[in-house]
């Protein structure tokens, strides 16, 4: 008898005490709001998203030293997918069955957002985009939110073509990476291309695996272009610059480049220094552009990108990374409610303020107003970081709310 | 399609002058996979350590090609160390080794990955020299500098190690392990001595293909993973342990990269060239210089 009465009252503490977990998991969930995310820290696009990251870990900071949202602390949690978007579906399950994030944030670039996007429409998910490109065309996920400054297929290159069809180029070289990002941006530039009667004498895709590009290059020579669109991943970049240098794409191309990843990265730019010269590329952001806050995020991401080892200018991703959370806080303040459905319906009925100016949501959750930079690098010295910072060296040829200075070209007179 | 024979003939000089890179990056795992049979899948990890010391003595202001030439000295010892904690802890204990060493050596190369990562960054890295970023004009014709480097240290690298494997007494002790291990070592040679100066040898040629690397283009931490397919393609192509094989092999993958990038469409370049090596071994399992 005394031994079954213990076992009832060791039982019954038992079951006590596992009543209570779950209630304790609870309230320490309450304290909190986890925010997670997969982030290629590794790999080609690991030097953008670590930059991306030191931004959005500033956010992190400004908005927990307010007391957090809605009263709970926000926890970061970042895994690196090394850019293979075979990590991806994995890395979101755990962030989503196992950590228990209440909110998600889509990991930088389109190749490793790509596969994010069945899963985040079939289990209903609010998604902030990170520099991804025309993912959510096909999907059409009502939840998504780009923070990258672009909407359909053509935003991205309107802005060299217009420049392009001024100087009156009548024909077009193309040269794209064989993959999901480049694909879909040259989609958008051969159409563009198409529309203003462009004639295409070179259209070629190469697999990311080339070392040597100076076949490539030759070959566009060969073809006698008015204009190349490439359309690279930050490896591929920095070699086709340096073979442009050493073999050259013929006296009568007007304009080189536009699609170029990685050229707005500081260690790139900082090495290939004067290679740039009359390059015209893509960009986000460049010194001269002003928005309120804008100086004072870069001063404080500065500092922490040094610590980091990572970006130290940090123009062209971290201030649109910390425009993610500024939205979200934005947001989950308004309507003050973590739910995704309330959120997402904000975001689409509001414009939102951020470092990197206003920003207003078009049905597809891209921007409604797209601000690609075409900017044409100008006067560039070797070897000299803070050249970066000035006006001036990366000459805005696209928007004209933004206009900084024309074209210079023919290509070979622009380089100097 | 364009078509010229002169696009033709500039195809054929950048496919010899990029195959001539293809046979410096794999000629230390001809030595250490192709001679020695040790599943050595850091080779191309190994190389971008290469690449980096280099980067670091350049920042000092050695010339690249120097720098990886000096490098060859601790990347000897730091091949033979490799070999030993290999041997000790693997090939010695039986006939699995093979497949645990595998293991082995994708830790090494991890180790090394992510070590590079957490002292430089993950930003990528480049080097300058005057042979960097310009080209030798010879009428309308280019060709970059730096792949004559890459072309010229290829050459030394490839004629140095068969000169060295067939005239010298330990050279020929190298060759001889690799065909008839207990055969030497009836003959009173060690032949896990032997083994680890062959490997301290292929470590020191990636030191060089190292330098290579970063003269040819900008290198990043992960960069080692596209090579690790290609080099082995290259050895497996050539012949287990044919240096010349080597030369010939990187060759004929250079030269057909080149042709399909120029003229056809360049997403077949891969396949291109792996269906060479597919075709070469149908026709010739031990490869092309194998015996």
């Amino acid at each position: 008898m005394e031994q079954s009465r213990r076992k009832v009252l060791k039982a019954g503490a038992a079951l006590a005490v596992a009543a209570g977990l779950p209630v304790r998991a609870a309230r320490a969930q309450q304290n909190v709001v986890k925010i997670g995310m997969s982030m290629p820290q590794t790999g080609s696009l690991g030097a953008g998203g670590q930059a991306a990251l030191v931004a959005l870990r500033l956010w992190v900071d400004d908005v927990n030293a307010k007391g957090g949202l809605l009263n709970r602390k926000v926890e970061f949690i970042a895994y690196d997918d090394q850019t293979n978007p075979a990590n991806v579906p994995g890395i979101y399950t755990k962030l989503l069955d196992v950590d228990k994030v209440d909110l998600i944030i889509a990991p930088y670039g389109t190749v490793p957002t790509a596969p994010l996007m069945p899963m985040a429409k079939q289990r209903n998910l609010l998604v902030m985009g990170n520099f991804s490109f025309q993912v959510n065309a096909k999907v059409k996920h009502d939840m998504w939110f780009n923070n990258a400054p672009w909407n359909d297929a053509s935003s991205w290159s309107d802005g060299f073509f217009a420049n392009g069809k001024r100087v009156g180029a009548k024909s077009v070289a193309f040269l794209a990476a064989d993959q999901e990002f480049a694909q879909n941006l040259a989609n958008g530039a051969r159409a563009l291309a198409k529309k203003d009667g462009l004639k295409t004498v070179y259209d070629q895709n190469y697999p990311p695996t080339t070392t040597d590009f100076s076949s490539l290059i030759r070959a566009i020579r060969a073809s006698k272009p008015d204009m190349v669109f490439v359309m690279s991943y930050p490896n591929d970049s920095v070699a086709i610059v340096r073979a442009v240098n050493e073999i050259g794409v013929g006296s009568g191309v007007k304009m080189f480049g536009g699609g170029m990843v990685g050229l707005q990265f500081t260690p790139n730019m900082v090495n290939l220094g004067s290679l740039l010269n009359g390059i015209v590329n893509y960009n986000s952001y460049v010194p001269g552009m002003r928005y309120p806050g804008i100086e004072d995020f870069l001063a404080r991401y500065s500092k922490r990108a040094v610590e980091a080892k990572v970006d130290p200018l940090g123009f062209y991703l971290p201030p649109f990374n910390y425009a993610i959370g500024q939205m979200l806080e934005q947001a989950i303040r308004a309507v003050n409610s973590f739910e995704h459905g309330k959120i997402a319906q904000y975001l689409h009925g509001n414009e939102m303020k951020t470092v990197v100016g206003p920003i207003k949501y078009g049905k597809d959750g891209e921007w409604a107003n797209p601000r690609v930079v075409q900017a044409q690098f100008r006067g560039i010295k070797d070897k000299d970081m803070d050249q970066w910072r000035r006006p001036g060296k990366q000459v805005v040829l696209f928007p004209e709310q933004y206009k900084t200075g024309d074209l210079v070209q023919p290509f070979e007179k622009a380089r100097g | 399609m364009f078509f010229s024979w002169d696009l033709l003939f500039e195809a054929l000089m950048f496919g010899v002058l990029l195959g001539c890179f293809y046979a410096a990056v794999s000629i230390g795992l001809s030595v250490s996979f192709g001679l020695l049979d040790v599943p050595h899948v850091a080779h191309p990890a190994v190389m971008v350590l290469g690449s980096y010391c280099t980067y670091l003595l350049a920042s000092y202001g050695w010339d690249p090609l120097v720098a990886g030439t000096v490098l060859m000295a601790p990347f000897f010892v730091l091949g033979m160390l490799i070999y030993r904690f290999y041997y000790e802890t693997f090939e010695k204990r039986g006939t699995e080794a093979g497949v645990r060493g595998l293991a082995f050596f994708f830790g090494v190369a991890f180790i090394i990955e992510v070590g590079l990562i957490m002292v430089f960054g993950v930003d990528q890295r480049t080097v300058n020299a005057p042979y960097i970023g310009d080209s030798l004009r010879l009428g309308d014709y280019r060709i970059p500098h730096r792949m004559i480097v890459a072309f010229g240290v290829a050459l030394v690298l490839t004629f140095t190690l068969s000169a060295y494997l067939s005239k010298t007494f330990t050279g020929r002790a190298i060759k001889a392990v690799a065909q008839d291990e207990p055969a030497l070592r009836l003959m009173g040679a060690n032949p896990v001595r032997i083994k680890q100066w062959a490997f301290g040898i292929a470590t020191a040629a990636s030191a060089l293909a190292g330098a290579m690397l970063i003269i040819v283009g900008p290198v990043e931490p992960a960069i080692d993973r596209l090579y690790i397919g290609r080099t082995f393609a290259i050895v497996v192509l050539a012949g287990l342990g044919s240096m010349t094989g080597t030369l010939a092999a990187g060759l004929i993958l250079g030269i057909a990269e080149s042709i399909v990038l120029m003229f056809f469409g360049a997403s077949w370049a891969p396949a291109v060239a792996f269906g060479i090596l597919l075709l070469v071994l149908g026709v010739r399992p031990q490869g092309l210089f194998g015996r």
